[in-house]
Order: structure tokens, then C-alpha cells, then sequence
């Protein structure tokens, strides 16, 4: 029989965390992430997860102790949005120059000034550059499902990796959900590997100062410089999208579900144009193009589900042949465009394709999105030169 | 039990030659004797960004023989309380957290992840080495530095304000031990270091760690500046167990038998004095006496 529950994101994430055995938790209440902390405590304090819990004071405290922590070898785990991720940024950095697997769950909110608590996916989109790998989800499935692959592709290449999904929309809407039986999650995920050597008599000296030549140790051997260092994240980056695919192809075959790895597609096999965008307005995306169809465009969605790394190769196969790519994104790079419409051109570009490509931000702020909007968007795009513009914004 | 003479601290050196620290460096002193007290074999060091930094050299060379965990500026109060966390979680026993961190790391960008970790009752020690500036970065003024001193960042008019009184910050947590300490007074600090080993909770230890760089005074004079800043009450050696409160070693003497020196003494043997006008000097000195009789009062009800 299938455990299924009607449960919001924040539960989904919560459940997730306890399958999968973590055993060190800090946190800092944020809204939308507070649900998920909650949880987790009560979990805890009623004995049902054996974790250390820590209520700390700031998010650059809960980043900083489970970094530590991880680098004890523990499995750890926290989760943050908007201003409170931002306040981690310089701990994001330095969790992925530690190269400790600590997942954290990001529940995408608008970044102030001004306030609002509403969805957008800047504060995540903010972190682009630490050297973490991002993952984000449609709906609660997949959140429960991909902070279950996270640990496994952290702990394989040692790079901290980030689950989004839309607060609010996901975060604090209930749906069906099937829990995993623990046992099942035992066998996908062993236990965490100790990879620091912290044993009695180590002079062990983690994250010690580099210089940025190589230089020789006690016994002659040659060690990497800083460059050195930094250039083996990124080619362990890279080299992670294929370990993003293998996982969710070996977690299909444990649990019988499937989500794409790095990209997802959507009616692309026969399609002359394609929405491209992430998380819970990429689900939205499907609606639209569906639309687009009865209107007589041949149309589909192509989802971004891992943003760093970033699958330029797979998202160029996805589109391969295309005539349009309107790319929807609750983002902006300030003083350009969309994020994701910036790397996908480039990736294009680079592969010599050469699609009409438009960029259009929308639902910045929870300010609410339709699928009509974003078929109407789509159909200008396709029919006449694309612009970038902003949907639904009075200037 | 006290320690009576130097010969009676273990031989055994935890940090070699090749320490990247300056000549007569007050931090290098205060580590060596600290981990004299500790079991470096079973013992994690947490540290910020700081002179501390250097003193564990460059990768893949430390002249330091313990675990070393690196941590940012703001950070170490909460890094600390992950190691923590973390040796629990995994069940790796009988190792003691040590936090080591400068004034500028404690008392200021330092100062909310460590109130965090004193008000969680985290299980570590925290051992504050100030040197009154941030020396590691070329003097320039912290909360810590006293009032009168000429840093990089207040180089014409000298610091206005007196140092922050961190210790009644860290006091009002409750904590089960709070202690000054002195490299000038290498028994003290070791007997102190030693029995904040054995208590179990949030301990904090402040050493006075005098900078020859910073402060502009002879290398040789190291050990003499520390010992004045004790016989003038400008650093008070004492400590707070468990809400009870007595003087120590050399301030203990002080107040029992007299002859506190005057802070003019203090001042005139350091360039970083040197724009301190007579009545900055006598101001120093009243504040200094005002938290002198505050100690002697305290010593005397022997509690906080």
C-alpha cells in the first residue's frame, strides 16, 4: 500500500530530511521556509529523529555550523529564503570551497527592498556564483524526492547542493504526496561517508590559507594551489551532471519515479517552438503550450531542473530544430535580462544554434501568473520579432 | 591545584619551529601555554580569519600539532557549535572545542554568533586573545582598543571611546566559567586554561596579549608589558565560576597588598600612546580605578 498524504512542500522537505537520517540541523526561521524548520524540531524533540537540532541566532550562524558540522561528517541539513539566504551568501561560498555535501532546502521568496514574502526565484538565482549545484522542483513530489537525490549526488562529489521551490505556491499548498518507506530510502541512500580525517593525534588543518602557486609538504609531495582547488570544483561541477542524471535514474528504479535529471521535456518531440523555464511556473509552461497547440503552434517546454551546473549540452539537444524559445523566469539579472535566458543564448551560441530567443520575466514579488498570459507571451514571440519584456507589469 | 613554577608545565611542545606569528608575539605565547593545558591529540581548534590564521601557516605546512578547523570572520561562535554538534552527532567522544579568536572577531563582527553559543550553553571553550586592535590586518581600531591609542583608523585624533567591557557582555550569559588571563602570567593561564577543560557547558577566557607591533614597544619588553597592565589594573586577573567571582595571581597580590602602579607608567612605554594628552591620561585612569574597586568589591562579597 502506497503512503500517500495530502501535505504542503514544507512537509514534503521535512519528511524528506528525516528519511533520510540527517543528524545535525540549524536553522533561522524565515517565512516561507519556517514550516519546514517546525517540523523538524517537533520531529526531534518527540524523539523520532535522532539529530542534533540547532536553534541558531542568524542564517550566516546556521550555514556556518553546518558546515562544521559536516566537516565532523555528520549529514546535515538547513534551509532559508530570500534575506535570510542572501545574509548565508559568504558561508554558501565557503561550504562549497570546503566542498562539504550539505543540503539545504531554498524556498523561493522576493528579495527586499521593498518587502514582500511573496514568491520569486532572485534569492536563489542570487547564489548562482557560489559553487553549489541547484536544483529546482515543479511541485511537492519532487521536492520530497529531490532532496532524497540531493544527499546522494552531495556526498558523492563533495559540492553542497540547494533545493528550490516556489514559496507559497508550493511551499503552503497541499497535495498528494507519496512518502517513501524508510527502509527504501536505506537502500538508496547509505549511511554518510566520513571523508574529513578528524581521528585523535590529526594535525589536520581544514581550509587553512593557500597560496596561489602549488607548494610542496612536509614530505615533498607537490599540493594544489588556490586556482588549483577552485578549478577542480568546477570541473567536479561539470562532471556533476552527469552523477545528477545517474541518481534520479538509480532513484527510479528504487521508488519508480522520474524527474529528468538535469532538464526535463514536455510534447518537445514534434515541436517548432519551446517555453523554457523552472520550478512551479514551468509547470505552468505545460499549460500554456498545450494552449499554443490548439492555437496550431506546435509547442512544448523544455524545464531547467538542475541551474548550476548548468546542462547547456542537454538543453541544446532539447532544442535542436526549434524556431522559438520564449524563456519565462521569475528573475533578473539587474541592468540586463532573465538569468536563464542569458545562459541558455549562450549555450546556443556556442553550439551554432541560432533560435529566436526571448526573455520575459514574470511573477516577481507573487505577483500571480496565468497560463494565459503565458501562452499570449508565447504567441507574440513566435509570431512576431521577439522582444524581452516584463509580463504583466505597469510601468 | 595551582601550578607553583614554569618547570612543572609539560615539556611537550605543540607548536614547532616555523610559526608564521611575529617576534615576541603575545598570541603565540598564550596558544603554546594553552595547549600545554589542553589534550591536542583530543582537542579541535576553531578560528577565524585573524592572526591566528597565520600563526598556522600555509597550506600544506602548519607548525601547529592539533586539528585546526578555518572558519570565516563572523562565524566562529556558530562554527564551533557545529563541531560540537557534528563530534555528537557521529559519536566521537571526549574531544574539547576550542574557539580562538581575536578582539576584532570577539568583540566586534564575532559578537552575535558568539552570544548565540554562550545562550545555547554550547559545550566548548572560547578563548578571546586581545590584543586591542586588528593586528593582523595593520593596527587599525577595534571596540577593543583602548581609549588614548593612535591606530591606523584613528590616526591623528587617537581612539575617543574606552574599550567595550565585553566581559560583563559575556557575563550577563550566565555561563559556568568566565576568567582573564595574561602570557606575562603563563601558570595562571595554564591553571586556567586546564580547569576550563574540565567543566562542562559554555567557558570563556579573555587573554590580554600584548603586540609589540601594534602597540610600539620592544620585543623584549613583551613579557614586562603584560606585567604591567596587571600591576596598573589596566588588565585585571581573575575568574567567575559558576557566579563566583575572585582575583587572581598577580591582581590578586595587587589587592592584597597594595602598590598598583598609575596608568601613566602603562602608557609611556608604547608608540601607540603617544598623542595621549594629560587629561586622556588621568580619564584612563579613572576609568581604570572605577574597575579596580569594582573587582576588589567583588572579590571581597565573593560573588557577582
Amino acid at each position: 500500500m502506497k503512503d500517500i498524504r495530502i501535505i504542503t512542500a514544507n512537509t514534503a522537505a521535512a519528511i524528506a530530511a528525516s528519511l533520510c537520517r540527517v543528524q545535525v540541523i540549524a536553522a533561522y526561521p524565515i517565512t516561507p521556509q519556517t514550516p519546514v524548520t517546525e517540523e523538524l524540531a517537533a520531529m526531534v524533540e518527540r524523539g523520532e529523529l535522532n539529530a542534533e537540532y540547532l536553534t541558531v541566532e542568524s542564517e550566516h550562524s546556521a550555514m556556518a555550523s553546518v558546515v562544521a558540522a559536516s566537516q565532523m561528517g555528520a549529514r546535515v541539513f538547513t534551509a532559508s529564503s530570500a534575506n535570510g539566504l542572501l545574509y548565508m551568501h559568504e558561508m554558501l561560498h565557503w561550504a562549497a570551497g570546503s566542498r562539504v555535501p550539505v543540503v539545504m532546502a531554498c524556498v523561493n521568496r522576493g528579495v527586499g527592498a521593498p518587502w514582500t514574502i511573496l514568491n520569486d526565484q532572485q534569492d536563489s538565482i542570487s547564489q548562482r556564483d557560489t559553487g553549489w549545484i541547484q536544483l529546482y522542483c515543479r511541485n511537492s513530489q519532487e521536492v520530497l524526492d529531490t532532496l532524497i537525490q540531493a544527499y546522494k549526488i552531495a556526498e558523492r562529489v563533495l559540492i553542497p547542493v540547494m533545493v528550490c521551490y516556489d514559496g507559497f505556491v508550493l511551499s503552503h499548498a497541499s497535495t498528494p504526496v507519496e512518502a517513501p518507506v524508510v527502509e527504501d530510502v536505506d537502500k538508496f541512500l547509505p549511511p554518510c561517508p566520513i571523508f574529513t580525517g578528524i581521528s585523535e593525534g590529526s594535525y589536520m588543518n581544514l581550509n587553512p590559507l593557500i597560496l596561489s602557486e602549488p607548494r610542496q609538504d612536509a614530505e615533498g609531495n607537490l599540493r594544489p594551489g588556490y586556482m588549483d582547488l577552485r578549478y577542480k570544483l568546477q570541473e567536479d561541477l561539470i562532471s556533476s551532471l552527469e552523477i545528477i542524471k545517474e541518481t534520479d535514474r538509480e532513484f527510479e528504479a528504487v521508488f519508480g519515479r522520474s524527474w529528468g535529471g538535469p532538464v526535463w521535456s514536455y510534447r518537445m518531440e514534434d515541436a517548432d517552438h519551446a517555453l523554457v523555464s523552472m520550478g512551479s511556473l514551468a509547470s505552468e509552461c505545460t499549460l500554456a503550450a498545450d494552449s499554443l497547440r490548439q492555437q496550431g503552434f506546435r509547442t512544448g517546454v523544455v524545464g531547467v531542473r538542475a541551474y548550476r551546473p548548468f546542462p547547456a549540452e542537454a538543453l541544446c539537444k532539447a532544442l535542436q530544430g526549434v524556431q522559438t524559445v520564449a524563456v519565462f523566469e521569475k528573475d533578473v539579472s539587474y541592468g540586463y535580462m532573465g538569468a536563464v535566458a542569458t545562459d541558455l543564448k549562450a549555450a546556443l551560441f556556442e553550439r551554432d544554434l541560432r533560435p529566436k530567443v526571448a526573455s520575459f520575466v514574470a511573477g516577481l514579488g507573487g505577483r500571480d501568473v496565468r497560463p494565459e498570459q503565458l501562452a499570449e507571451t508565447a504567441a507574440e514571440a513566435i509570431t512576431k520579432r521577439s522582444a524581452h519584456k516584463w509580463i504583466d507589469v505597469r510601468g | 591545584m595551582a601550578t607553583k613554577a614554569a618547570k612543572e608545565l609539560p615539556k611537550e611542545e605543540f607548536i614547532l619551529p616555523g610559526t608564521r606569528s611575529c617576534a615576541a608575539c603575545g598570541l603565540m605565547l598564550t596558544y603554546r601555554h594553552s595547549l600545554k593545558a589542553l589534550d591536542p591529540g583530543k582537542t579541535i581548534v576553531a578560528v577565524p580569519a585573524s592572526c591566528m590564521t597565520v600563526l598556522h601557516g600555509v597550506y600544506p605546512i602548519t607548525p601547529v600539532k592539533v586539528i585546526c578547523v578555518n572558519n570565516p570572520f563572523a562565524a566562529t561562535g556558530a562554527a564551533a557549535s557545529g563541531i560540537v554538534a557534528g563530534l555528537k552527532a557521529t559519536g566521537k567522544a571526549g574531544y574539547t572545542v576550542v574557539a580562538f579568536a581575536g578582539d576584532g572577531g570577539t568583540y566586534d563582527i564575532g559578537i552575535q554568533s558568539l552570544s548565540g553559543a554562550l545562550e545555547r550553553g554550547t559545550d566548548f571553550m572560547y578563548v578571546c586573545y586581545d590584543n586591542e586592535g586588528y593586528m593582523n590586518t595593520g593596527t587599525q581600531r577595534s571596540s577593543a582598543s583602548p581609549a588614548g591609542a593612535v591606530t591606523t583608523t584613528t590616526p591623528i585624533l587617537a581612539k575617543l571611546q574606552h574599550k567595550k567591557d565585553m566581559l560583563r557582555i559575556v557575563e550577563a550569559h550566565r555561563i559556568p566559567y568566565v576568567a582573564t588571563a595574561s602570557p606575562s602570567f603563563p601558570l595562571d593561564l595554564y591553571d586556567k586554561v586546564r580547569k576550563a577543560k574540565e567543566i562542562k557547558g559554555s567557558r570563556y577566557i579573555e587573554v590580554h596579549a600584548p603586540c609589540p607591533p601594534g602597540w610600539g614597544f620592544p620585543n623584549k619588553d613583551l613579557i614586562k608589558m603584560g606585567k604591567l597592565a596587571a600591576d596598573t589594573a589596566v588588565h585585571v586577573l581573575y575568574e567567575i565560576v559558576d557566579g563566583k567571582f575572585r582575583l587572581t595571581s598577580r591582581s590578586l597580590r595587587l589587592a592584597e597588598k597594595g602598590g598598583k602602579k598609575t596608568v601613566a607608567d602603562y602608557v609611556k612605554g608604547q608608540t601607540r600612546f603617544k598623542k595621549i594628552t594629560e587629561g586622556q591620561i588621568q580619564a584612563l585612569q579613572e576609568f581604570t580605578d572605577r574597575r579596580w574597586y569594582e573587582f576588589m568589591e567583588r572579590h571581597q562579597n565573593g560573588r557577582s
